[in-house]
């Protein structure tokens, strides 16, 4: 039996921007065990619901995460006006759809591009990130911010999006897609990137569904689950599949990503076809009493928060469960069995968000 | 680019996430890819601290990665520039009063230039990173300048022995 050897992985490491800390079990090169540590970017915000007021917290809540911001922003705004009663106006569900929507293209291209650098496939990475910086014009254009959007609030939303503008967007939105199929094209047939991904770390549906994995991590192992489907904002009203692969091996993991992309253009043009005219926002009155389990989904999956107030303008208690947190168990069943060299293409493949994960 | 002129080297990034949200280091990595391209100044995102002359650590500094920021500077080689971005990386930003948080970067190592922003955006980074050349620079002629120093007194000595 080869002797075993513990190699270190982050949490400084090339691949990941964040640090995550893996200690990697190896038989010669093949990864026999894994054992995760976080804790590295643990802030503690939860705790920060007992010094911000409710409807402040939305801004704490916002950065959780500086990529699925909006979305962060929009579960915690969503549990607040169900424990308070508050019926949202319908344009500003319409207005939380597309921008949700614009956040998914954002992290997915993202994700794509941060796929192909770890698989070493440079020039992939800058074009991904290329067609990234259009969706950020079109977030800066429409809420003021890049990355972190500030839009969302209890009650509704604070911007509106003009006429002309929702039309700009529609507009741009057929030559945009067909870059993004371009683009696909080359993830989804491209022969180099399909040796490096197809049979690699696979996970079975029954593992999948057990271990709790949850997003495209999921849905690419065959489990249908995609919380847009339960319909909250305005995903009710545009109908909504999700998109679903069998496979559950690394390729498999990033062809639902990339079909998620198709599938978000289509939905943002058919919210700003549909999307009605009216108020933004309604008043918030009284302060939240009582207890909701609030869940969005995000690029990463299902996020959750859970929100308990006692009567007053500050919660009493806020828990966050991330995707990338249910995403963990998945990643260290897919693990072994890996080569060395593919621990960064397999980590990667979950999309990990370690700022959501510790909080 | 008159304020790149000094530029006589290129500077190679080495980018650590201490406690960001994000916001910032995907805002780091946009520096780097078409739009803004730093690239073409031949400034790299290294993943070696070995390797690197400028360290942009964004977020605020925890319990758990105090000494990991404290290493990854030890390792670097001198002359170091260190680039705080972001405002949770300046004073621990709307994050300060988490139990976790210690504070600004500068709780743990001297940061040179610091870039405000929540996220800051590119071109401030950009800006940051010019900023930080010119201090390298300056450090880079300062040791030199001390190495010949040291040279020309040994030979001073060699020859008077």
């Amino acid at each position: 039996m080869p002797e075993r050897i513990v190699v270190p992985f982050g949490p400084q490491h090339p691949v990941l921007p964040e640090p995550i800390h893996l200690d990697l079990v190896l038989e010669d090169e093949t990864v026999v065990d894994v054992v995760p540590s976080i804790g590295y970017i643990h802030r503690g915000l939860e705790q920060l619901v007992q010094k911000r007021e409710f409807t402040e917290y939305v801004y704490v809540a916002e950065r959780i995460c500086g990529i699925c911001s909006f979305m962060h922003a929009l579960c915690y705004s969503q549990g607040i006006e169900h424990i308070m009663g508050i019926e949202v106006p319908d344009r500003a569900k319409y207005l939380r759809t597309i921008w949700s929507e614009c956040s998914r293209l954002h992290s997915h291209l993202l994700w794509l591009g941060l796929f192909a650098d770890g698989m070493g496939f440079e020039n992939l990475f800058m074009r991904s990130w290329q067609l990234r910086e259009s969706v950020l014009d079109t977030l800066e254009d429409t809420t003021g911010g890049r990355v972190i959007q500030g839009t969302c609030k209890v009650g509704g939303v604070r911007r509106d999006i003009g006429q002309e503008k929702l039309d700009e967007m529609h507009r741009a939105l057929d030559p945009f897609e067909e870059e993004c199929r371009d683009l696909g094209d080359i993830f989804l047939n491209d022969d180099t990137v399909k040796y490096r991904l197809q049979g690699l770390s696979v996970i079975s549906k029954d593992d999948a569904y057990a271990l709790g994995a949850v997003g495209p991590t999921a849905r690419a192992s065959g489990v249908p689950v995609d919380h847009r489907e339960t319909g909250y904002a305005a995903y009710g009203d545009l109908g909504f599949k999700p998109v679903v692969e069998t496979a559950g091996d690394c390729y498999a993991r990033c062809a639902v990503r990339v079909k998620e992309i198709y599938a978000s253009i289509d939905l943002i043009r058919r919210a700003i076809d549909q999307i009605p005219e009216g108020a933004l926002d309604v008043k918030v009155k009284g302060t939240p009493d009582g207890e909701y389990f609030s869940r969005v989904e995000q690029p990463r999956g299902e996020v959750v928060h859970y929100l308990r107030g006692n009567g007053t303008k500050h919660l009493a208690r806020a828990r966050i469960r991330t995707p990338t947190l249910a995403n963990i168990p998945p990643l260290v069943k897919m693990l072994p069995g890996a080569q060395l060299a593919d621990v960064p293409v397999v980590v990667l493949s979950i999309d990990p968000c370690i700022s959501c994960t510790e909080r | 680019m008159s304020t790149m002129a000094f530029l006589k080297r290129s500077p190679w990034i080495l980018h650590y996430d201490a406690s960001s949200c994000n916001g910032c280091d995907i805002e780091v990595l946009a520096c780097l890819t078409p739009l803004y391209d730093v690239e073409r100044f031949g400034i790299i995102n290294t993943g070696n601290p070995k390797h690197a002359d400028i360290l942009m650590i964004t977020g605020g500094i925890n319990e758990q990665n105090r000494e990991v920021v404290r290493n990854i500077y030890e390792q670097m080689p001198e002359p170091k520039v260190v680039v705080a971005i972001g405002v949770c990386a300046a004073s621990g930003g709307i994050f300060r009063e988490c139990y976790n948080i210690v504070g600004g970067v500068d709780k743990v190592i001297p940061v040179d230039v610091y870039v405000p922003g929540c996220a800051a955006r590119p071109e401030m980074i950009i800006d940051g990173v010019v900023k930080a050349l010119a201090i390298l620079e300056e450090r880079r002629e300062k040791m030199t300048g001390a190495a010949q120093t040291k040279e020309s007194a040994r030979q001073a000595a060699g020859e008077s022995t």
